[in-house]
């Protein structure tokens, strides 16, 4: 495998992509952090400023709570339910898997106005507790409100995480535990959980980055005191040359690279890898009525909460009024005839930023997936790690760094390149990328090296055995990878709600968290919510028949 | 370890276990005394591990009992049982050192601070590993984690000690060093010991006694001579050593349903005149000290073992020869 001119073209583009459109931005953003107000030399002072200003000390400590108590929240639901999923003979197991792709489908700010109807102080479950028992709850206080809301929402990163950890102990595992006399809930915490460690500590820190990074749930909750939030603010209302800003953006990035950091410190040396022998898993117990009454109760309280933020985002959209009740006045089809029809520029602004980064997510993490896997080109590592640097980016900084590096940028119609609509399709493509890169790794891994020596043997050059073996044999891995960063890129706000100019460039996401933000706006956001829910979900379906397929075509029965 | 108290006899009786639709176990009856090395020896499938797995509790079976020193093990679950298995896999906890693998049995059954520590140094003391109680299982030879294995199990004094193809997953020098040295630790502890292979080799070199097993029947008990001896069926003849089979078309007169069977090196090539069983040599192979025949009777083939001395001049392909084989050395077996 020689390096031949097309590759080293290849990989100069992307490197060139990448450095415009990633790191420019992020290190734009570092510089600006680092100099004084009005650009003088590099300085310190905005940190001090910081560290002086009560509202970020309290921001940041705020942050780290919420997010740390999603974690502990999203474990509490998550453990019971990777625990009764992977060791006993449970027919709702299969009901709890599927929970796994619900965060997928809809992220937490699209559901959180309909949470606080149904959960807030004058929300339905409060009225009722009030109506029957006398009592509230204060589910959606302040920052417990962040907290339930994010832990309905992520607690499946873990579970996902902790049962495939769990089921791929290799079963003699535990029966030399049991052999040596332990049983029940002790051998699962001495040896099944330590040994799923690793997937828990990687769902955990998954859960603590998104959290800490997200902007527009803590905004629909009327929670500001958080420190992505006041990123937001600071560069929307005191404008793109107050360093505070960038300050906030710098430590929101110290903070996911630390917590990734730390995630690898404690993973390290504990990839448990256990070989499989002889079928994965303790064979699984049956449950005795009582204990199955029990497991059944735990699923369906789970499972409701989990659904809440659907059915009410259901309700919120087809209701006249909902306030002070349980369930809404009545019901009308308006809301989504005003959607469907002055509001439609979001839908269709969506699904063609959505479609336009998909495809150059597949584009690029295909060329970067073979430039590493199959050439010796040197420093093809680094267009990898550059490429997944982008998750320990959060969105909120991506479009702040957008702004402040393209503004200066005119095109040659005088207009800054920072205020065009094809920005906002870079900034989602880049944020999605890490995805797309790892499907097209998984797809290109499955072909054996032999089948392209094999065209290279018969007479075919390197770039027609790329056309005609190749991607043939990746594209349902390929199409399974845009599928999911076509859906995720959907529903993609953060970056996007710094960058947005004007309404008639907005996709569905900034529309939806706009007409929240008013009572007479609500029930048109909520039928934008479902509208958007329902494509992604028509995605993830697409995408798994997508997989299945060519597993199918290929013989690979998995 | 000090030597258990007493050695306990393990009784098997009308086992019958099933899978679904596969019978695993059919009607498997056994009796192993105390202090015996015994082997369940069989093909891949004959129901060898599961009645191990059976004997630990990681299995049911339908019908039949185990007796654990006259007590019916069925009632208690595997973590009651005090039987010690090693698994093929050795399945170390890879989260833990080697010393907090040894003492975890001895933690579960709740034993003072002090009595854990004696008795884990004592057991990596007797496979000779004390001087890596603080490593991880990962950074062990595959040898060195099966000694892990065994002393994990031994720590706990168990009534018996069970043994899942434990030499498997180690290279073939090594094999031959492991078995001697398991054989003299089970002297040592004088344990009820029962091996799972499907190596002949190996249950014939370290046990007292062999089960041989196929399609989840025991085909025949006994000590590895009487097996190769006296097979009481072609399985066991053909799974312990090699053996020629012939029926009543070879021309030899035998018993209504029976083959006659014997061991290659029983038998010598003589003149093919007035031989009973004769025909043309097919192949000749030199193994070293001896010479592999292949003689063409009727439609079978048989295998002529004999000794080679330099010198001596060899048959080659396509000559005529008698088989010479005498009748002490001819078993007739149920087809």
């Amino acid at each position: 495998m020689q390096r031949s001119p097309g590759q080293v073209a290849l990989a100069l583009a992307i490197a060139l992509f990448l450095g415009v459109f990633l790191i420019v931005p992020v290190a734009t953003v570092v510089y600006v952090a680092f100099t004084e107000k009005g650009g003088g030399g590099l300085t310190l002072v905005n940190f001090l400023d910081f560290g002086r200003t009560d509202l970020f000390v309290r921001s940041f400590w705020n942050s780290v709570y919420v997010s740390a108590m999603t974690v502990v929240w999203a474990s509490v639901l998550a453990l019971p339910l990777a625990y009764l999923t992977t060791r006993f003979e449970f027919r709702g197991a299969m009901l709890v898997q599927t929970l796994g792709f619900l965060p997928l489908i809809m992220p937490p700010f699209v559901g959180a106005v309909a949470m606080q109807l149904l959960f807030g102080r004058n929300g339905s479950v409060n009225l009722l507790l009030d109506e029957w028992f006398d009592f509230k709850i204060g589910f959606m206080e302040g920052l417990n409100g962040v907290i339930f809301l994010q832990a309905i929402h992520y607690f499946p990163f873990i579970l996902v995480n902790l049962s495939a950890a769990l089921r791929n102990i290799d079963r003699s595992m535990e029966e030399a535990a049991q052999n040596l006399g332990s049983h029940g809930l002790r051998l699962f915490r001495r040896i099944a959980l330590p040994l799923a460690l690793p997937g828990y500590i990687a769902g955990a820190s998954l859960v603590f980055v998104k959290v800490f990074d997200d902007v527009a749930t803590p905004l629909l909750l009327n929670v500001k005191e958080m420190l992505a939030p006041q990123a937001y603010l600071r560069i929307t209302s005191i404008g793109i040359d107050d360093p505070m800003g960038y300050v906030i953006s710098v430590v929101l990035i110290l903070v996911a690279v630390a917590t990734m950091w730390v995630t690898a410190l404690v993973m390290k040396g504990k990839d448990y890898a256990t070989t499989q022998r002889g079928g994965g898993g303790l064979a699984r117990r049956h449950l005795r009525p009582r204990e199955q009454a029990l497991a059944y109760a735990v699923v369906i309280l789970i499972l409701a909460l989990v659904l809440a933020p659907h059915v009410g985002l259901v309700l919120l959209s087809f209701a006249t009024v909902w306030s002070y009740s349980p369930l809404p006045d009545g019901y009308t089809l308006a809301h989504y005839t005003r959607v469907l029809g002055d509001s439609s520029v979001y839908i269709k602004n969506t699904l063609l930023y959505a479609g336009l980064a998909a495809t150059i997510d597949v584009v690029i993490g295909g060329a970067i997936a073979y430039l590493v896997l199959r050439t010796r080109l040197r420093g093809r590592q680094w267009l990898d790690w550059a490429a997944s640097t982008a998750l320990a980016v959060p969105g909120v900084v991506l479009g702040i760094g957008y702004l402040r590096a393209f503004y200066g940028v005119n095109m040659p119609d005088g207009t800054p390149l920072a205020t065009l609509w094809i920005v906002i399709v870079l900034a989602i493509a880049i944020r999605r990328l890490p995805y797309a890169l790892r499907a097209a790794y998984a797809a290109l891994q499955q072909i054996s090296v032999s089948l392209e020596e094999a065209a290279e043997n018969l007479g075919a050059t390197k770039a027609r055995t790329v056309r005609r073996v190749v991607i043939p044999l990746m594209t349902g891995g390929l199409l399974a990878g845009f599928v999911t960063s076509f859906a995720t890129a959907a529903v993609e706000l953060s970056a996007v709600l710094i960058l947005v100019q004007s309404n008639s460039d907005a996709p569905l996401a900034y529309g939806l968290y706009v007409l929240m933000q008013t009572p007479a706006g609500r029930g048109a956001g909520a039928a934008l919510g479902v509208i958007a829910v329902l494509i992604v979900a028509i995605c993830m379906w697409l995408s798994q028949l997508a997989v299945d397929r060519s597993q199918r075509a290929r013989g690979l029965d998995i | 370890m000090s030597k258990p108290a007493r050695a306990v006899g393990i009784e098997i009786t009308g086992v019958n276990l099933s899978y679904g639709a596969t019978h695993v176990l059919k009607d498997v009856a056994l009796s192993i005394r105390p202090g015996e090395f015994f082997a369940f020896l069989g093909p891949s499938g004959c129901g060898k591990t599961t009645l191990l797995r059976l004997i630990a509790g990681f299995a049911q079976a339908q019908t039949g009992k185990v007796l654990l020193d006259g007590q019916d093990v069925a009632p208690l679950p595997p973590w009651k049982r005090d039987v010690g298995m090693v698994f093929q896999s050795y399945a170390l906890w890879p989260h833990m050192t080697v010393a907090k693998n040894v003492a975890f049995g001895l933690e579960e059954r709740r034993l003072p601070r002090a009595e854990i520590d004696r008795r884990v140094a004592q057991a990596l003391e007797l496979v000779g590993l004390s001087a890596y109680a603080e490593r991880r299982p990962a950074q062990l030879s595959g040898g060195q984690q099966q000694r892990v294995a065994v002393a994990r199990t031994i720590a706990i004094e168990p009534k018996v000690l069970l043994l899942d193809e434990p030499l498997s997953n180690l290279d073939a020098k090594m094999r031959v060093s492991v078995r001697r040295e398991l054989r003299s630790l089970q002297q040592r502890l004088g344990l009820t010991t029962i091996f799972v292979t499907h190596d002949q080799e190996e249950a014939n070199t370290i046990c007292d006694r062999i089960a041989v097993m196929d399609a989840g029947k025991v085909q025949q008990v006994g000590t590895p001579m009487e097996l190769y001896e006296n097979p009481a069926n072609l399985f066991v003849a053909n799974f312990l050593g090699s053996a020629n089979i012939l029926d009543e078309r070879a021309g030899v007169p035998m018993p209504a349903g029976k083959r006659l069977v014997f061991r290659p090196q029983h038998a010598g090539l003589t003149s093919p005149e007035g031989a009973a069983l004769r025909g043309p040599v097919t192949h000749r192979e030199f193994l070293g000290a001896t010479v592999r025949y292949a003689v063409r009777i009727g439609d079978s083939e048989v295998l002529i073992e004999t000794p080679f001395q330099s010198g001596r001049e060899l048959r080659d392909v396509g000559d005529n020869v008698g088989v010479d084989l005498p009748p002490r050395r001819m078993l007739f077996l149920p087809a």
